[in-house]
């Protein structure tokens, strides 16, 4: 062996193992929670209220509190985000409104979700004076979502062909029946896959809700709109860092955290699985 | 086609453009609310309102810095001269501290005399400064209100004394979050850079489909699993770890920030990077190899260059992953306000400084500004990495 | 001696068979053509001689493969010794987003040649054989994407030259090309059949007929007509050859 092969071996037997050790890191997190919160599992611990502190009890509220948060979220942030999808990707030239619009999502996709959190607190709490309100949390967790709905839906119809659209215009179709009748039908499985994804992002959110919605003890499910609750998220955060008596609730604090692993990896897990079956039926036409 | 259909087209096109308005306009929005709520530190005095600072009217010293209260405040500065004064020792005295120096007679029973008897010590002290409210200033005064600097950007970003609720001068310096934020950022890069780019390298080049289609979903659930999770096993794990390695007396440090952000950089990292690697067109790649040149040559001198912008667009958007990141940090950097020297103290990030204060906060004070002001800070930091990310991709088109 | 042969060649990808018991061998110093409709197998034949199919997903071949005697698919061989002795130029031109010299002197750095004087020397004969040199002598420190799609593709040519190969496989080196750029690679490639073996897949017959020694009709993964390129295009022995010839299917 001369010394060309011998350094590329070498080369990639060390990019080798350091790709183990990332898969590595992967599995000693989740092993750990599942190993460590496994044992905090039971009916009881998903169906009741917390109580004496949030040392006992269940996590109820917070998955509840969770689920009206990525609802909220999605009813305002899917619409608006496919939608936008739509017009970014079918209707725009490569023009600089385009460019603008193409930038303003970017950007806004870069902003820390600390900073929606802040903005949330600003214009929804304060501004428009919802109060700390599951819909001031929604809408900001939906401006958060906003541009990844935007960046999926447009991938999706990207991937829709050409020939297809030029095919219902040359039948004597407009623009709207031919987006309508032929382009969304064929994008839509894609545009679920996003949907999915974006939820998984919203529901494992935290600094977003710190200030809009997130409650430290709320042993009640909400009355209406207007109420805060308690999420999964933040709920981890308050058993982790700021308990009222922090060694005894550290196994709620395994299990929320395995609750809320959980939730996300089954979330993303189907939107990779979606997508492979579409992948798949695509290659077979 | 019916006149019902064009305008049902109409509508619908018009309901298509302002879904896409309301994303450009939610970026104003934030620019405007940000600065409308932050924009208050600025040229306003760090002193509570209703509040003054008095001196002796013989005191030359024509204005005075919130930094410089401050020091004298925690006896730093103990003379005038060392603020361009006169030559006499500084007497700090706050309203309460009168009321020990004269007795309750002479302040009267509901501290009537109080003004009368600031004059008189006023007069009698030429080194004297005294922090009181306004109403208990005499209307004859007979010293004088020392003006405070305002607050300016320069104060705020380099300042070294972050205490916002201190009494009567609060500071409202962030270098030491500017210095966490930096370095935690830095550690993190330089764990999810080589890890980063190994694991896209190996992914894209080495590995065959079997192989990627293992890494592939891992990199996928890595992005996944939400920041507090990552906090939490930071805390849990990590903090002891680095405590009983290196003997210290806290674990959470900006080595452990590092280390989490590192791992929670490593899939924007890999994922941008083995993108780019894969739009080396195979031609290249084939012209390269029918040289004889090894895989790993071809990797080093084909692929790289060819795909240098994309790598660097990686580690852009990694370090901004890293920087605007907040839970997690909070919870493993320990919260402290000094400017670390070494990855073994801990220390405070700007977006951990804005979750840990924002809920204690009073709505609309100086403080609650000032958290604004670092949220203004932090977005002007998002701009800054997409319009670099911007710059890259424009300058790679054209040539 | 024979300078490279095909012996039973079978190959597959996956569950498709590309190439049906193909022999040839291939004399020094001559231009052999392969034609035949797309997808007929000619660009596999050919890219079996530097194992180019090697980076194809699913790929596997049955058969004996040989260039100057030996064996390419032997175990023990290494591949970049032996891609380096065989030069390849591909259908559009590839040159490396670096300069011209650089392109040209890239297959001598991988190969471990560090010599300055060597490897200017080698450049500029390689630049002069591929009629590039008077073309590009004043400005080699340029990036080779400034060069025109004709120039572009004879640097590619003068970068497989560098290393000295024995055999030259192209691609459909001037499908890319405007009509007098294509003369010019024409003109080279009968001014380099003096010191190389070439083996070219073409899709026009009568840059086939202008340029090589002998022709090859490949169809549907077998080849069915092997003889002197005269013969082939005034009295092939066989029907489906004529057909094609003659443009009745294609």
């Amino acid at each position: 062996m001369n010394t060309k092969q011998l350094k590329q071996k070498i080369a990639f037997s060390i990019f080798g193992t350091m790709s183990f050790i990332v898969v590595a890191i992967l599995f000693i997190i989740l092993g750990f929670i599942v190993i460590r919160g496994f044992g905090a599992i039971s009916w009881e611990f998903l169906t009741e209220m917390p109580k004496d502190g949030m040392t006992k009890g269940g996590i109820f509220p917070a998955i509840v509190g969770t689920g009206c948060l990525v609802l909220g979220s999605m009813i305002f942030a899917f619409p608006i985000g496919v939608l936008s999808g739509i017009y970014i990707n079918e209707y725009l030239v490569e023009s600089w409104l385009k460019k603008f619009l193409r930038m303003m999502t970017n950007n806004l996709a870069g902003v820390p979700s600390i900073v929606f959190g802040l903005f949330g607190m600003a214009l929804f709490v304060n501004y428009l004076s919802f109060g700390d309100s599951i819909i001031a949390g929604s809408m900001t967790l939906g401006l958060l979502a906003l541009p990844v709905v935007i960046r999926l839906t447009e991938e999706a119809l990207k991937t829709v062909d050409d020939n297809l659209r030029l095919g219902s215009y040359a039948l004597g179709a407009t623009k709207i029946q031919t987006i309508q009748k032929v382009v969304l039908p064929v994008a839509f499985p894609n545009i679920m896959t996003g949907l999915i994804l974006s939820i998984g992002r919203v529901s494992g959110e935290t600094a977003p809700i710190l200030f809009t919605v997130a409650a430290y003890f709320l042993p009640r499910l909400p009355h209406s709109l207007s109420d805060q609750v308690m999420a999964l998220p933040y709920h981890l955060y308050v058993l982790a860092t700021s308990g009222t008596n922090m060694e005894e609730s550290r196994p709620m604090a395994y299990g929320t955290a395995l609750v809320l692993v959980s939730i996300v990896l089954i979330i993303n897990v189907s939107a990779s699985l979606l997508r492979r079956r579409i992948q798949k039926k695509n290659k077979m036409n | 086609m019916g006149k019902g259909r064009r305008i049902y087209e109409k509508i619908v096109t018009g309901i298509l453009f302002s879904s896409s308005t309301i994303t450009s306009l939610t970026v104003i929005l934030i620019v405007v609310f940000l600065f409308k709520e932050g924009i208050g530190l600025f040229n306003s005095t760090p002193t509570e309102k209703n509040y003054v600072i008095a001196v002796s009217k013989v005191n030359t010293v024509p204005i005075i810095t919130s930094n410089q209260l401050a020091d004298i405040f925690n006896q730093d500065i103990t003379n005038w001269k060392q603020l361009g004064g006169l030559n006499d020792s500084i007497v700090r005295l706050t309203v309460n501290d009168l009321a020990n120096i004269f007795t309750e007679e002479e302040l009267g029973p509901n501290l009537e005399f109080l003004p009368a008897k600031v004059n008189e010590y006023i007069k009698a002290t030429p080194g004297v400064i005294l922090y009181l409210s306004k109403n208990q200033l005499p209307s004859n005064f007979e010293g004088r209100v020392i003006p405070v600097k305002k607050i300016t950007v320069k104060d705020f970003v380099g300042g070294k004394h972050w205490y916002p609720t201190t009494e009567p001068i609060p500071q409202f310096g962030i270098w030491p979050m500017i210095v966490g934020t930096l370095m935690v950022t830095f550690g993190a890069i330089l764990f999810a850079l080589p890890f980063g780019m190994a694991t896209a390298i190996f992914m894209s080049e080495v590995a065959d489909i079997r192989l990627r289609n293992i890494l592939k979903p891992v990199v996928e659930l890595l992005a996944g699993i939400p920041s507090v999770v990552y906090g939490f096993f930071g805390l849990v794990v990590l903090v002891p770890l680095i405590q009983q390695l290196f003997k210290l007396d806290v674990g959470e440090t900006v080595l452990a920030g590092s280390i989490v952000l590192g791992i929670m950089a490593l899939p924007t990292i890999v994922t941008v990077a083995e993108d780019s690697l894969r739009t080396t067109p195979r031609a290249l790649k084939e012209a390269s190899l029918a040289l004889g040149a090894s895989q790993w040559q071809t990797l080093v001198r084909v692929v790289i260059p060819y795909s240098k912008s994309g790598i660097s667009t990686a580690v852009i958007l990694g370090i901004g992953r890293a920087i605007g990141e907040t839970m997690a940090v909070l919870m493993v950097t320990g919260n402290s306000s000094n400017i670390p020297t070494s990855f073994l103290q801990p220390t405070r990030t700007i977006p951990a400084t804005i979750a840990a204060e924002l809920g204690e906060t009073p709505y609309g004070g100086l403080h609650f500004s000032a958290l604004f002001a670092l949220a203004i800070i932090l977005f002007l930091f998002t701009i800054i990495i997409n319009l670099t990310v911007e710059i890259i991709k424009n300058k790679n088109r054209r040539a | 001696m024979t300078q490279a042969e095909a012996k039973n060649v079978n190959v597959w990808y996956d569950d498709f068979q590309a190439l049906k018991d193909i022999s040839m061998t291939f004399e020094p110093n001559t231009v052999t053509a392969l034609i035949g409709p797309s997808g007929c197998g000619k660009s596999t034949f050919l890219r079996l001689f530097n194992r180019m199919n090697d980076l194809i997903p699913l790929f596997r071949m049955e058969g004996l493969v040989t260039v100057n005697g030996q064996n390419v698919y032997s175990k023990g061989v290494r591949l970049d010794e032996m891609r380096k002795k065989v030069g390849m130029v591909f259908q559009k031109p590839n040159p490396f987003p670096k300069s011209i010299f650089e392109n040209v002197a890239y297959g001598l750095r991988v190969n471990g040649i560090n010599n300055k004087k060597e490897i200017q020397e080698t450049v500029e004969r390689s630049l002069k054989q591929a009629a590039l040199w008077d073309e590009v002598k004043d400005s080699l420190k340029k990036s080779a994407m400034d060069l025109s799609g004709g120039q572009q593709q004879r640097l590619c040519i003068a970068r497989a030259l560098a290393v000295q190969p024995k055999l030259i496989l192209m691609d459909e080196p001037a499908s890319a090309l405007d009509p007098i750029s294509t003369n010019r690679i024409e003109e080279l490639i009968f001014e380099l059949k003096k010191d190389y073996t070439i083996i070219i897949v073409t899709h026009n017959l009568q840059q086939a007929g202008r340029i090589s020694d002998s022709t090859a009709f490949f169809y549907l993964g077998e080849l069915i007509e092997y003889n002197l390129t005269k013969k082939i295009f005034l009295n092939p022995d066989n029907e489906r050859t004529q057909n094609y010839i003659t443009g009745r299917f294609g």
